[in-house]
């Protein structure tokens, strides 16, 4: 990692992250509140320094689908939007997973639904972690809550999605998109060369050399039969990525008696409340699920036998909180405070709420 | 002199290409399909470039072309070939890479994604299989479905007054400064193959050469959708195909 320390934006992290890993292309569309991306990459024109390929796609739609071909070829490729452009990004996210094709997505979530407004939101949980799109798929996704995550998780998401041959989403949202901090960004690696990704990635179409049959990429199967193998081979991928790869980060849970559970931006409100908390008495802490999927159950289950209760906060509805539910199994209680269309709670509303749902109820 | 001295390698004037694979083709007998995965076949191997080429697979009747021919293939979201084929080309600048797509992928629910990678000027090549009907989903109304024509979605002819006039997307295609080949090409005589051939050739020289976007469109029969049999079928083509889309070149540059 670079030894200097920057102030930016989290959507300008991740387009100079993006650079710095040897990313081979960016397809994207404008639409706020993540156009930074695709601006700050265009002001960096990596194309006359690394190579990269960038270009501003007709739609989202396009964009998706050129991550497609970008991806069937082995390539580093990425495409990134916000949750209206995300929607229609669904059916080629469901293609690619049924194509096992590695890549990085970006959703900068805003409130919804339908055109919705251009605050911040979380309510893509569902829509990101229970499928969006047809089939039986499951996204890696990663919910930083900082600039600095921003940054990093671009290269644990192409790590992740190279791993286990399936795409990777960076599920963040308009807060920490657009708020400016401290990052240190990664070092420059050179991008991957033809013959490196023929190595790596043995099934890339590249052009079929005589020592192999054609590569095809493709999620059509019409016999069933051979369809059901490939979901069982799916199913078994993903319940190796849930073995391996959980992540989540403990905050003060040792000596808790309540535990919030919060990812993203609702992690650093929820960082605050502890604070009030603590100050006032209360044994709090959290735990800030970082994959989405796989989702941290385990964690959540083993604490369920000790503390008296968890708030789940969302900049939403109530999404995460069914996941919550299922770690914790009925062993004890678990409500949900949140704040929706756009609206990003306070700490003292959180704590409140701690108060009258949990604490108190 | 009987058999085995006239089958010798000197006599030989015709052989199946070998980037052509030894499967059963689903296609129906009579389909153009077929000869144009032959031709286009012939000219990769003619070229050299089986190592370098791409090919982009629709949704519709040639969904399997990737069956059919000996090199890498992706296949794409039904309409979405061309956003594919930008990102392969932009990223692999030194392949061959073309889509085969058909009247409802490519004009229908794909016209955004053709116009916008022609209008780029995309070095790729579009082989268009136009022939005026879903084959695959059993024959329902095409965007490029001929006024009157009978189809499972018009069984009383296709009305113009509500579902609009067959769409000349060639036309449309030719306008843009991105394309540098715009050609309407049949191949149901052996002179119309001959030059079918030839513009699929110069469509895949120019993606090579980084010419721009060549569309080679294929007026082409199915007559199974068309309930015909494979000889009334290339007459009803010739008798009313084309006059509404006129075969030759709308540009060649």
């Amino acid at each position: 990692m670079s030894q200097e320390i920057l102030l930016m934006k989290g959507n300008e992290a991740i387009a100079h992250a993006a650079i710095r890993y040897g990313v081979d292309g960016y397809f994207g569309y404008p639409i706020t509140p993540q156009s930074e991306i695709i601006e700050t990459l265009m002001d960096a024109a990596p194309w006359k320094t690394t190579g990269m390929v960038v270009l501003q796609a007709e739609s989202e739609i396009a964009s998706i689908n050129m991550v497609y071909g970008g991806a069937s070829c082995g390539k580093y490729v990425m495409t990134s939007s916000s949750s209206p452009g995300m929607s229609l990004m669904q059916e080629g996210i469901s293609y690619l997973a049924g194509s096992e094709l590695p890549c990085l997505l970006v959703n900068v979530q805003r409130g919804g639904p339908g055109l919705g407004t251009i605050q911040p939101s979380q309510a893509d949980y569902f829509q990101t972690v229970k499928g969006g799109g047809h089939g039986d798929y499951r996204l890696i996704t990663l919910a930083p809550n900082s600039v600095q995550e921003m940054a990093d998780f671009v290269a644990l998401g192409f790590e992740l999605a190279f791993k286990y041959r399936n795409p990777a989403m960076i599920l963040t949202d308009g807060v920490i998109g657009q708020m400016m901090e401290k990052v240190r960004l990664p070092e420059y690696r050179r991008r991957r060369t033809e013959q490196e990704i023929r190595q790596q990635c043995p099934w890339a179409t590249l052009g079929k050399t005589p020592d192999r049959e054609p590569n095809i990429i493709t999620s059509l199967e019409l016999d069933p039969e051979i369809e059901e193998q490939n979901n069982i081979r799916f199913q078994n991928k993903y319940r190796e990525v849930e073995k391996n790869e959980v992540r989540y980060e403990e905050i003060m849970c040792d000596d808790a008696d309540y535990i919030f559970v919060a990812f993203g931006s609702a992690s650093r409100i929820c960082q605050r409340a502890i604070d009030l908390a603590r100050e006032e008495g209360y044994k709090v802490g959290m735990i800030r699920p970082i994959t989405l999927w796989p989702y941290p159950y385990d964690i959540i289950n083993r604490y369920a036998d000790k503390v008296k209760g968890f708030l789940t906060v969302e900049m939403n509805a109530g999404q995460m909180v069914e996941d919550v539910r299922l770690g914790v199994n009925g062993k004890t209680k678990v409500e949900y405070y949140g704040r929706m269309g756009g609206i990003v709670p306070g700490p003292d509303e959180v704590l409140v709420a701690l108060k009258e749902k949990i604490i108190n109820a | 002199m009987d058999a085995n001295n006239i089958i010798s390698p000197e006599n030989l004037v015709y052989a199946k290409p070998l980037l052509m694979n030894e499967v059963p083709m689903h296609y129906c007998p009579g389909c153009s399909h077929g000869v144009v995965h032959k031709l286009i076949a012939e000219v990769i191997q003619e070229m050299g470039l089986q190592d370098k080429s791409i090919g982009i697979a629709p949704v519709g009747c040639a969904v399997m072309a990737y069956k059919y021919l000996d090199i890498d293939w992706q296949e794409a979201a039904h309409g979405r070939a061309p956003a594919l084929a930008t990102a392969v080309k932009r990223l692999c600048p030194d392949k061959l890479v073309f889509t085969y797509q058909g009247d409802g992928d490519l004009a229908a629910i794909g016209t955004g994604e053709t116009i916008q990678a022609a209008n780029r000027g995309e070095n790729i090549a579009i082989i268009f299989i136009n022939n005026g009907i879903y084959g695959m989903t059993g024959g329902q109304m095409a965007p490029t479905t001929l006024n009157q024509m009978k189809t499972s979605t018009s069984p009383e002819g296709r009305d113009v007054h509500t579902s609009g006039n067959p769409l000349k997307i060639l036309d449309l295609l030719a306008l843009l400064d991105g394309v540098c080949l715009a050609t309407r090409q049949s191949v149901h005589t052996a002179a119309a193959v001959k030059r079918a051939k030839r513009m699929i050739r110069l469509a895949f020289e120019n993606s090579m050469n980084n010419k721009g976007t060549s569309i080679v469109e294929i007026v082409s029969t199915c007559n199974s959708g068309w309930k015909m049999t494979p000889t009334e079928a290339n007459d009803w083509m010739v008798e009313n195909m084309f006059p509404v889309y006129p075969l030759g070149d709308l540009k060649n540059i």
